[in-house]
């Protein structure tokens, strides 16, 4: 039976010339667990938004087709009546919460729908413990992490079991870890009770493991329906920026492409390509911090220094405790760590946002920090009042000059952001950057790796991306419980773990020390061309 | 900005009714009684309250928050009332005000005034800290529910917009053109900005609404739920201090006339009175057993 099923369906959105979505007819079954790819603005959104009745009751515009959620047509039923059937899990955990306790927020979806104390007490219980959030139960939202926000969110969701669950890039403000925990617990959720899931997700090599299907949009139109492999296969040819990083270091091999790190390793295996002896016996990566080569060197040889930073809450926590960090000019750092490990407050010091309880911040210059939201930069109502000609032209955003700054896309946004924090005046010493990869997809990514990469400025970039972080940094500094607990070079820290290390790495095992698929592919024709040659004795 | 969060305190664990009847006794007692051993015993009972419920913090910060506007009245009111016989300074011709004599009578009362409006803010600051807004809103939405689900949200979105507000301070910082201290035109600009934010989340929240059935919404049941120790010994508190404020009123005791003439009676029975009212209205919060959940 079929659990959503969309009919030549045509969305216009209000004051838009160009439809979002575009002639999309799609069936999916009960129980299915549907990826949905595609760039920004390709029309992800937009399915997911008609597919629980807000396109177009909600966002209003042209709406042409038929969708039919468990039998319901979204034309005749609003989202209220709709969410009998369908729950929804949006990016911001934050504008998903309603009330003010775990407890409550989990209840009130239940209680609007009418179900009675008994039944909507044991729903909460239930959904608490089916996601491990039952110790949270009692506390305020206002208390909870990113990632312990989402799962209530999800619990919201989920807490009137309904039949379809639709998710809109809910991992792009989590850590690697809370990231991979909710996609294990969609996959767990879609196994033990059979709830469709449609996830929406630019970071595929996270959740195509656990896919049965994958959707993928190109401008509002429906380009590719296929199983996981055979998506991969039609992106290596048609779509190169949706192919995960290990279907790319297996399709430079000459293998299949694979779903996920396990398949991919079989392949290898298979093929000879990943031995199994070697693989056993890779040592880990020592990483430890390099205080003291670094303080070695001469003062006027770092761009910034930071000599036993520690950040002390009043009656609360050491955020930083005794960080000693040396930045090179030139140098691009990638700061990794999971939430709360201390990252921002360290750039925050860094800029001077902050004063120090204890320790001192060293700059030869000026240091620009570009935060977590770029849209917070924006003040003013026309692009151009934000920065100077100059500065505009300088991020290729000129021709925008008169628009709207909310009106730009996310990369655009960032660029104009970056801007206005390096201004056009003398270059910073450093530039600092605090999760600037949230919410833009592959291109747009892949567009600031080389923006960064051709900038002349030391580069301190926290980041949760170790894709990012490996196109990028030189060097990666992994923060704990605000203290460094590794400082070495990227290919030593991003090939030598579980969490924060590439796929490629993970695929290879850390063989080779080769973090992206090109370097994986060199390092795979390597030990093809050691096995095919004949011994010289 | 005051938020509640769940403690093991006796406060805490009670319901949220029986906690804002006890708050409320708390009130009306600041607005009954005039005497300064009265408004002594009404801030004993608020300050060992917060201590107790660990919100000595939040409600000291409410407290100095509301002592300007208290200190302000203190200092009007002997200068605007043209009452009291007992003149204590001259001031002479005070255009517009004509002749300004202050009276000490007029001081006493502004004093007591300003007391007041500290204890109130106070009262209120610890019933914000340890009254579960949920629960409240619960209530209400009984009644109206959609003005409970308003105040509900609005009591959800004030930190997240405020958080909002602190970013975008901080991002006009880190700007490479930011002056050490933003002129008006920034801060309006900045302000402008928290308030286009501001109408975005309330879309997205809007949509969520929706999304958990709002336009649908039918009367919430009530949830049955037993009396526990902490509901039955703060039920018990806030009953026995108004029966205190009864007796008091009946007796008249402890007595404090501000005009024409300062009259004041500080008795063994106005004592005895405070002393009972103290021990009554904290009796329960030494109820340490089951305060966890």
């Amino acid at each position: 039976m079929s659990a959503l099923r969309f009919e030549d369906v045509t969305a216009t959105f209000p004051r838009r010339d160009v439809p979002a979505l575009r002639d999309v007819s799609v069936d999916i079954a009960d129980g299915e667990f549907v990826v949905v790819a595609g760039a920004s603005a390709s029309g992800k959104s937009t399915f997911l938004g008609a597919a629980c009745g807000l396109v177009p009751h909600f966002h209003g515009g042209a709406f042409a087709g038929r969708v039919t959620v468990a039998g319901m047509d979204t034309r005749e039923h609003g989202p209220a009546d709709l969410g009998r059937v369908v729950g929804v899990v949006r990016q911001d955990p934050e504008t998903q919460t309603v009330l003010t306790t775990v407890r409550a927020e989990l209840a009130f979806g239940l209680e609007h729908r009418g179900h009675g104390p008994a039944a909507t007490a044991r729903g909460v219980e239930e959904v608490a413990l089916a996601l491990g959030i039952e110790a949270l139960l009692d506390r305020s939202v206002h208390e909870l992490s990113g990632g312990e926000l989402q799962r209530v969110a999800l619990g919201a969701a989920l807490a009137g079991r309904p039949r379809v669950v639709l998710l809109d890039e809910p991992t792009s403000q989590l850590d690697p870890v809370a990231g991979d925990e909710l996609v294990w617990l969609l996959r767990r959720l879609n196994e033990e009770w059979g709830t469709t899931v449609i996830l929406a997700e630019h970071r595929l090599e996270r959740c195509l493991a656990a896919a049965d299907r994958v959707l993928a949009f190109a401008d509002g139109a429906l380009a590719c329906d296929a199983p996981p492999r055979d998506f991969l296969t039609w992106a290596g040819t048609q779509a190169p920026l949706l192919a995960t990083p290990g279907a790319r270091l297996l399709a430079a091999a000459g293998l299949p492409a694979p779903s996920g790190v396990k398949e991919a390793r079989r392949s290898l295996r298979d093929a000879g390509l990943l031995d199994v002896e070697e693989d056993a016996a890779a040592p880990v990566a020592e990483s430890r911090p390099r205080r003291r080569r670094r303080f070695a060197r001469g003062a006027d040889a770092t761009a910034l220094r930071l000599r036993g930073l520690w950040h002390e809450l009043d009656g609360g926590r050491a955020v930083l405790r005794g960080i000693d960090l040396a930045v090179r000019p030139g140098e691009r750092i990638a700061l990794m760590g999971r939430n709360g490990a201390g990252k921002s407050t360290l750039l925050r010091h860094a800029a001077g946002l902050q004063q120090p309880t204890r320790g001192r911040v060293d700059a030869a210059g000026r240091v620009a920090l570009l935060l977590q939201h770029p849209g917070d930069y924006l003040l003013h109502e026309r692009v151009a009042d934000e920065v100077s000609p100059a500065a505009l032209r300088g991020a290729a955003l000129d021709h925008l000059a008169e628009r709207h700054p909310r009106d730009l896309s996310g990369g655009e946004r960032q660029r104009l952001a970056m801007a206005i924090v390096t201004g056009d005046g003398p270059a910073p010493a450093v530039l600092c950057l605090d999760e600037p990869t949230r919410g833009l997809d592959r291109a747009q990514k892949a567009e600031l790796a080389h923006c960064l990469r051709a900038g002349a400025p030391a580069i301190v970039v926290a980041t949760h991306d170790p894709e990012f972080a490996a196109q990028v940094a030189d060097r990666v500094v992994l923060l704990a419980d605000g203290m460094i607990v590794a400082d070495a070079p990227a290919a030593e820290v991003l090939s030598g773990g579980w969490y924060f290390a590439t796929e490629t790495a993970r695929i290879l095992g850390g063989a080779g020390g080769a973090l992206l698929p090109e370097e994986g592919a060199a390092h795979l024709e390597r030990r093809r061309r050691s096995l095919t040659e004949v011994p010289v004795r | 900005m005051i938020t509640y969060r769940r403690r093991a305190t006796p406060l805490h664990a009670a319901r949220a009714g029986v906690v804002v009847a006890w708050g409320a006794v708390l009130g009306v007692a600041t607005l009954a009684a005039a005497h300064p051993i009265a408004l002594a015993a009404v801030a004993c009972v608020v300050v060992v309250a917060a201590w107790s419920a660990g919100a000595g913090r939040q409600v000291g910060r409410a407290v100095l928050f509301a002592l300007p506007a208290a200190l302000l009245i203190a200092v009007i009111n002997p200068l605007l009332v043209r009452q009291g016989l007992t003149v204590i300074w001259r001031f002479g011709e005070i255009p517009p005000f004509g002749q300004v004599d202050v009276t000490l009578e007029a001081l006493v009362a502004g004093a007591v005034l300003g007391a007041r409006a500290v204890l109130i803010v106070a009262v209120a600051a610890l019933l914000a800290a340890v009254v579960d807004p949920d629960e409240v809103l619960r209530g209400l939405r009984r009644v109206s529910f959609r003005g409970a689900v308003t105040a509900a949200l609005a009591v959800r979105i004030a930190p997240v917009l405020a958080r909002d507000g602190r970013r975008m301070a901080l991002a006009r910082r880190s700007r490479a053109a930011a002056p050490p201290s933003p002129t008006a035109r920034e801060r309006v600009a900045v302000v402008r900005a928290v308030t286009t934010g501001a109408l975005d989340r309330a879309v997205d929240l809007a949509a969520t609404l929706e999304l958990r059935g709002y336009a649908t919404a039918t009367r919430v049941a009530r949830v049955p739920r037993p009396w526990s120790r902490h509901d039955v010994g703060i039920a018990a508190s806030a009953a026995a201090m108004a029966a205190l404020l009864i007796l008091a009123a009946v007796e008249g005791v402890p007595r404090l006339e501000t005009y024409p003439r300062l009259v004041t009676d500080a008795g063994g029975a106005a004592m005895l009175l405070a002393v009972a009212f103290v021990a009554v209205a904290l009796a329960p919060l030494a109820l340490r057993r089951g305060v966890a959940r």
